[in-house]
């Protein structure tokens, strides 16, 4: 079968489980499909050789009964695999090998999943375009030297590509559903506390999710079936009912009600991008929903805020990495010396702008004046949602300003990469689950994406809504396999 | 009483000052894991043999509280008679050191677990209340060897992570001697509760002293500095006198106090400056992010006061009324749990017709004098609790003179013997047969005519020497209170 890298998710488990395809055949298509990809620059470590093994170990011994029987899948690069190399996209940790494996990544293997490898991401996550990785920018598939978006970038053109069936990325701004969103993917992050952190290098704690990326809406339920687990090894992770969301996924949202946030139409923004969260509006009542104008106040508030919450954790949270235990170290006079040069070199420029805002913003004489007041907009963020939810079921969104740009264009300009994650930013803020689905092209021929945001733990609601939508859009992917020769 | 004499004072020709002094303890918690990881605690493991994943700061690895530690702040909170927090909240402090695996230590800063509190000392001119300011949970770091190598330094993460309770006074202390009368009591306390080990050696026990001096009488304080990481009671008084008197000096030159953190030299008795205020660290403490605030319900809090055992303070009061002890005996008895322990085993064992003070005169006489001579705990003791009170009983009920008691006790520290076969296997009970005993005291009198009639004449010394023979006659068993009545009889 020539065409199984084309197969949805579903698709393949369903083909493998009447043994029409086994695992080898899927594994093999995939690392076939990879290995002609490189100019994509998604993969920073493979592990082809031993994934072809556990494929053809799972053939000889198939259990059928789990979710993703012998599926391949190659997994962002931020998340802790037993004995490969895991970098974060960074020269720091280059060289380090975890001794364990993500919490996460652990539910799918359990599931039958076979590891492919780690696909490249932004430093420490931090980005919108996949360029500030230590191993290089990726290739979008949409179209030559275009950014598949960040900082997921690896994982949403491996996606995209069809180098892998689906993959899990991280958002801690967007990191799932702007990549997603560039590249004509379905991605999303879920509620805070649904995926455990353990084992993911962290970048802001309080913030970071893990979330699927997939083809499509069914695939991406069920991704997120697997991936989401209570775990007493995260202590913010939190104990409730999960849905077998793949189950109980329907396109019936007959009677819901979907708010249409009026602060969500910013100066600047593309006409097509209004057209487009137009004809969302048109697809959801066409699907028997029921649109009703809110709003949400603070919306303007939210990428400041997030910008010095999140530079403060990650401040924090990459103190960790001063070459005392592991990962890259420069030589020294002594050990001020020896952090200085190891950090200075060990870190990209990105990462090093973001650690210098959040060391400046927990300053003695700073902290109430940034980290304090932020923490309370980020209350009054909050309390925007809640008091929508009141009145709606979800929110429609588009899910970033703009459609994907060149590789270069933004690297100069931080505050207008910072704008990609207007709108993805306070649903972190607010710790709600929000999806991204392909909903349109621009002018360009680029992928549009719609953002759906739920209430907190309401993931089946807006797979529903995407699900419905979806079928309605029935938007085709543009893949020209530009890059293969 | 007069409270004027015991005041401790720092005199210069004209002027007197006093010292105000505040502690910040830090105790480890007795907990067989870590606060936020399961690795073990024990101490003197092999170097980074007691290390976890989390410990280490491996990426991705993520703190769990460990909900022993957080009871047993708890319960020395209520063993301060502290307010305890049903809501804190873990803080990140934010620096650099090769044996701070993070980058940042999980401690507790605006939100603490335990609030206000007291303790009382019990000072030779009376009572003394200590206000306790509040007691907050922390990782410990781990350990910087410098002396092994000459280019590098080595480190030991044994300690990375271990629970310390951080438990900071009000500057309500004013002498040395209160100091050590304070940590004595926090450790008596955490001892009782089983909440600490106290063991300063091993560096369980630890502070940081605060100390300022102002003119006698004035109700300002002075600049204060702090003395870091102090790590015995003796180094605590030496630092402070050394401080102190440094202080006095400047104030007496004209010169002013700079806040700042100095280090106490125990080789040369002295404190140098460590860092100025300038010099400070800005921590840069947040909230931790991977934690998420610590709640405690009521029903929680009363579950564990309902298992706090008698403290110090109570068992002293309840010795007093119910064996009638001086406060004085009481206070020995009670500051270490296992004496008390021990006493209390005694007082059990002696059964009805008990004389507790006797018991007292001899735990505080013969078995003190014995553990200190063999460098031993009393939870180490080689007489049994059981064995000392048959003991007690045998010199009570008048078996055995206090004398041969001496004897047989030497003899009972060899192997915890029963005293009452060492009585019977050496033939030492007491003479008291009174017909025996005057046929005995015949027979000296008889031997000893001349100096009979002497007494008799007044020579009243003489009759000591007729006990002496009586008992030299008697091999040391007989009833000396016997001896003495068939005496004054006969003679």
């Amino acid at each position: 079968m020539s065409d199984i890298t084309k197969q949805s998710l579903t698709e393949l488990v369903e083909n493998i489980k009447n043994k029409k395809l086994s695992s080898t055949d899927v594994t093999k298509a995939f690392i076939d499909r990879s290995e002609k990809s490189e100019e994509l620059n998604a993969y920073i470590t493979n592990d082809f050789t031993s994934a072809l093994d556990k494929a053809k170990k799972f053939d000889q011994k198939p259990n059928l009964n789990l979710k993703l029987p012998g599926i391949p899948m190659a997994v962002k690069d931020l998340f802790c695999t037993k004995d490969i190399k895991t970098t974060a996209g960074s020269k720091i940790l280059n060289n380090f090998v975890p001794t364990y494996e993500s919490t996460v990544t652990e539910n799918i293997w359990n599931e039958g999943a076979i590891l492919l490898g780690k696909l490249n991401c932004d430093e420490f996550a931090m980005g919108s375009s996949n360029e500030t990785s230590f191993f290089g920018n990726v290739q979008s598939p949409i179209d030559k030297n275009l950014v598949p978006g960040g900082s997921s970038g690896g994982s949403a053109s491996a996606v995209a590509g069809q180098l892998t069936p689906v993959t899990i990325g991280t958002d801690t701004g967007g990191s799932i559903r702007q990549p997603a969103s560039f590249t004509g993917i379905v991605g999303l992050k879920p509620t805070y506390g649904s995926c455990s952190r353990y084992g993911i290098v962290a970048f802001a704690s309080s913030l970071d999710q893990a979330g699927p990326m997939a083809q499509n809406v069914k695939d991406c339920a069920l991704l997120h079936e697997v991936i989401s687990s209570y775990d007493s090894k995260d202590s913010t992770s939190i104990d409730f009912k999960r849905n077998h969301y793949s189950k109980e996924l329907t396109n019936n949202i007959k009677g819901k009600k979907i708010g249409i946030p009026k602060e969500y139409r910013v100066d600047g923004m593309p006409k097509e991008i209004e057209d487009l969260w137009q004809k969302g509006i048109q697809y959801v009542k066409d699907c028997g929903a029921e649109t009703i104008d809110i709003s949400l106040p603070n919306t303007s508030y939210a990428l400041p805020t997030y910008y010095i919450v999140a530079p403060a954790e990650a401040s924090s949270n990459l103190a960790r990495y001063d070459g005392v235990k592991y990962g890259f170290r420069a030589k020294g006079e002594n050990l001020i010396d020896m952090y200085e040069k190891t950090r200075s070199e060990g870190f990209g420029a990105e990462v090093q702008r973001r650690i210098m805002i959040g060391t400046y913003v927990l300053s003695s004489g700073y902290y109430d004046a940034y980290y304090l007041k932020a923490q309370k907009v980020r209350k009054l963020i909050k309390n925007d949602f809640d008091e929508a939810y009141k009145k709606v079921d979800a929110i429609l969104t588009p899910s970033t300003p703009s459609s994907a740009f060149k590789i270069g264009e933004k690297t100069n300009d931080p505050v207008s990469m910072y704008l990609n994650d207007i709108f993805t930013v306070p649903v972190n803020l607010a710790g709600l689950p929000g999806i991204s689905i392909p909903a349109g092209h621009d002018s360009k021929g680029y992928p549009l994406g719609l953002q759906i945001i739920g209430k907190a733990f309401d993931e089946q609601n807006i797979l529903n809504i995407a699900y419905a939508m979806e079928e309605k859009i029935n938007f085709k992917n543009k893949i020209t396999d530009w890059w293969i020769k | 009483m007069s409270k004027k004499d015991s005041e401790y004072l720092i005199n210069r020709k004209d002027n007197q000052y006093e010292v105000v002094i505040g502690l910040e303890v830090h105790a480890q918690v007795l907990s067989e894991s870590k606060l936020f990881s399961t690795s073990a605690t024990k101490f003197g493991a092999e170097p980074n043999t007691q290390v976890s994943l989390v410990d280490a700061a491996f990426p991705g690895m993520l703190p769990v509280i460990n909900e022993f530690c957080v009871k047993q702040a708890i319960k020395t909170g209520i063993g301060l008679n502290a307010k305890i927090n049903k809501r804190s909240v873990f803080d990140r402090k934010n620096y650099f050191y090769a044996d701070l695996p993070q980058g940042y230590q999980i401690s507790q800063f605006k939100d603490p677990i335990v609030g206000e509190g007291k303790v009382i000392l019990d000072m030779p001119n009376g009572q003394k209340e200590v206000g306790i300011e509040r007691l907050h949970l922390e990782q410990d770091a781990g350990k910087s060897i410098h002396d092994l190598d000459q280019q590098n330094t080595f480190v030991d993460l044994n300690r990375s992570g271990v629970a310390l309770m951080e438990i900071v006074s009000k500057p309500d202390l004013r002498s040395p001697d209160e100091v050590n009368a304070y940590i004595k009591k926090l450790r008596s306390i955490m001892r009782y509760l089983g909440t600490c080990d106290g063991n300063m050696q091993e560096g369980s026990l630890r502070a940081d002293v605060n100390v300022s001096v102002r003119p006698k009488g004035s109700k300002e304080f002075g600049t204060r500095c702090e003395i870091k990481n102090v790590n015995s009671i003796k180094f605590m008084q030496m630092a402070i006198e050394y401080e102190a008197n440094r202080q006095v000096d400047l104030i007496e030159e004209g010169k002013t106090i700079d806040q700042e953190t100095r280090l106490f030299d125990t080789k040369k008795n002295e404190t140098r400056s460590m860092r100025s205020k300038e010099d400070a660290h800005d921590y840069r403490y947040f909230p931790d992010p991977d934690l998420l605030p610590l709640e405690v319900s009521e029903e929680f809090i009363e579950k564990l006061k309902n298992d706090i055992p008698e403290l110090p303070d109570d068992k002293k009061k309840r010795f007093i009324e119910e064996f009638k002890l001086s406060p004085y005996e009481a206070n020995i008895l009670v500051s270490d749990i296992d004496t008390a322990k021990y006493f209390e085993e005694v007082v059990a064992k002696m059964g009805k017709n008990k004389d507790i003070k006797l018991a007292v005169n001899w735990i505080t006489g013969e078995l003190f004098a014995v553990l200190n001579s063999k460098a031993l705990e009393i939870s180490q003791s080689p007489v049994s609790a059981k064995n000392f009170a048959i003991l007690i009983n045998l010199i009570k009920n008048g078996t055995i003179s206090g004398k041969i008691a001496k004897t047989v006790f030497e003899l009972m520290i060899d192997g915890d013997k029963d005293p009452q076969n060492i009585v019977e296997e050496k033939g030492l009970k007491q003479q008291s047969d009174p017909k025996a005993l005057e046929a005995l005291i015949d027979k000296i009198i008889n031997d000893n005519r001349e100096k009979a009639i002497e007494y008799k004449q007044g020579k009243e010394k003489l009759f000591g020497f007729f006990v002496g023979q009586a008992m030299k006659a008697s091999g040391g068993k007989a009833n000396p209170q016997l001896i003495n009545e068939i005496l004054k009889k006969k003679l």
